[in-house]
């Protein structure tokens, strides 16, 4: 069990204009980013977000060592509901998980 | 050959920049220089508003260098998105503060205003004539919705910007743009190839955060027939292929793809090399016209605010605050809707707590054992006065109320007095749709004027 945040280099949320959300978990290396790619499910993080995984869009980038999800954001920017007017507080939850 | 060299101060007006950065760009003889000044990343209630985020005041300061740095190299300044949101209130504000300068600075100069601003009821009238396509996400619009917006406004591209440049304008106030088209405008009206001059446009246009060194904020785009040459302006900044491919990840949903007016940007086969330890050089990239599109964005009031803010810090009420603020929640909706007269949907209460889970809410893991908590109460109403209404009915709770019955009288602490706060307006993005036009300049109109010293 290692935790997400501890074997990466980076992981950064943020807006990608007011409806969409986009994440970016920068990896560092090959290894990690082998070890990311195959062990963190699509799945497990729509869940996380509570959002429909079949709405979430997953590149697997190996050039960049990154692995990058967008998905529609959980409440719009700006919204009575909305508690992150930028998107960058959502990238926690990813540092926090545990990957398998 | 075709050719442009392009000067980008920093990712946006209002953030700062290293001026040594700035003027070596300058010294290198740019042939335009274009700078950003906003997007929808601060939210709905500046395009609402139509007003900037940022002061008038530290706007005018920088604005001020970036018109000294244009009057020495002799080429156009351009800005896009100008006053946060790109409405015709906010290019008029900051066409106001250029016709100040140009007087303090003793320059003469022609600019042009590019308005990118559209009636409600004309978008009203493209939406029932089928010329409105929603994009992923979009939230549902109808001819009521689209007339409610106190601003829409329309992304202009290339064309746009280049029938601004074409008016021989010094200085290019420009709307609501994608944040690419002011520094692709003069690459792709020079003959440039069009993939590289949007590739690097996108790579640009956070200016020096595609670097190894942000905060430098200068860089330098030289393009040419096939590609781009990507140049960072601080003395010890360097971009690597790493640093500026992974620029196209940010604050995209998908990194190969970008959509603009006219057709769209494919970096899937861009090659990245470095030309020694600063410089990389960029090739590679498709542009892929399509059906002429521009994106809409807009914004209406969904009701009014008032909040405020309470401490707890005594240990049994950190502990229990999530039950005591539903308690006061269940007891003020009663008493608002008793005292008056709101149906339950009419409004809304809401207690966040600050220190336990306010960021993220229902999403949020960690139970952490916080020393306080603050209570951020919100109140949302459909006028001001209701709006404040509420927030007097929720203070005595907030200040008084008690977990059990049986104890003496708690008070909590309230770090302002009034203790309500009113916030105004409360504004949503109404549109994330594009717009079918005909003529590129359909939607936007130009307006030059002669500014400054006799």
């Amino acid at each position: 069990m290692s935790r997400l945040g501890a074997i990466t280099e980076k992981i950064r949320s943020k807006n990608a204009g007011p409806f969409w959300l986009t994440i970016d978990i920068f990896c560092g290396n090959s290894d990690v980013f082998s070890q990311v790619s195959a062990g963190l499910e699509t799945t497990r993080v729509a869940r996380l977000y509570a959002t429909d995984p079949k709405l979430m869009k997953r590149f697997d980038i190996a050039d960049l060592n990154v692995v990058k999800f967008s998905f529609p954001r959980p409440v719009t920017q700006g919204s009575r509901t909305d508690r992150d007017m930028h998107g960058a507080g959502w990238a926690v939850l990813l540092e926090e998980l545990e990957l398998a | 050959m075709a050719k442009a060299r392009v000067l980008i101060p920093n990712g946006a007006l209002g953030l700062g920049f290293d001026p040594a950065a700035l003027a070596r760009g300058v010294a290198a003889s740019p042939d335009i220089i274009a700078v950003d000044g906003g997007s929808t990343d601060s939210g709905p209630s500046y395009l609402g508003r139509g007003v900037s985020k940022y002061s008038r005041a530290a706007t005018k300061a920088e604005w001020r260098q970036l018109m000294l740095a244009r009057a020495e190299a002799g080429v156009p300044l351009v800005i896009g998105t100008a006053g946060t949101c790109g409405a015709d209130s906010a290019v008029d504000w900051l066409f106001d503060i250029t016709r100040e300068l140009a007087v303090e600075l003793a320059q003469q100069l022609k600019v042009t205003r590019l308005y990118c601003g559209q009636s409600p009821g004309g978008v009203a009238g493209a939406l029932g004539a089928g010329r409105l396509t929603a994009l992923p996400g979009a939230p549902e619009i109808s001819d009521e919705s689209v007339r409610n917006c106190t601003n829409i406004v329309a992304l202009a591209g290339v064309e746009q910007i280049g029938a601004a440049l074409n008016t021989g304008a010094d200085i290019v106030i420009a709307g609501r743009t994608t944040d690419t088209a002011i520094i692709a405008a003069l690459p792709i009206m020079r003959g440039c190839h069009a993939g590289a001059a949007w590739h690097g446009a996108k790579v640009g246009e956070c200016g020096a955060i595609a670097t190894t060194q942000p905060a430098s904020g200068s860089i330098q785009i030289d393009f040419d027939e096939t590609g781009f040459t990507f140049t960072p302006l601080g003395a010890a900044t360097r971009a690597t292929p790493y640093t500026v491919s992974a620029h196209m990840l940010y604050e995209n949903t998908d990194p190969f793809i970008l959509h603009e007016p006219g057709g769209h940007l494919d970096v899937t086969a861009a090659r990245y090399v470095a030309l020694d330890a600063k410089r990389v050089r960029v090739e590679g990239a498709a542009w892929v016209p399509g059906p002429y599109t521009v994106k809409l964005e807009g914004a209406r009031i969904t009701g009014y605010q008032a909040v405020s803010l309470t401490l707890l810090r005594d240990r049994r009420y950190v502990e229990n605050a999530a039950d005591w603020a539903a308690d006061i929640t269940r007891r003020s909706q009663e008493k608002t809707q008793s005292r008056t007269g709101l149906g339950p949907t009419d409004y809304a209460i809401e207690l966040r707590l600050i220190g336990l889970n306010a960021t993220l809410g229902a999403l949020e893991s960690q139970a952490g054992r916080p020393a306080e908590i603050g209570v951020l109460a919100i109140a949302t109403a459909p006028t001001e006065a209701l709006a404040s209404e509420i927030s007097k009915i929720l203070n005595p709770y907030l200040l008084h109320h008690a977990l059990t019955d049986d104890e003496p009288m708690p008070t909590f602490a309230f770090p302002f007095s009034p203790a309500e706060m009113p916030r105004g307006a409360l504004y949503e993005f109404a549109l994330n749709h594009v717009m079918a036009l005909d003529d590129p300049m359909a939607a936007f109109r130009l307006q030059t004027d002669e500014v400054g010293h006799e």
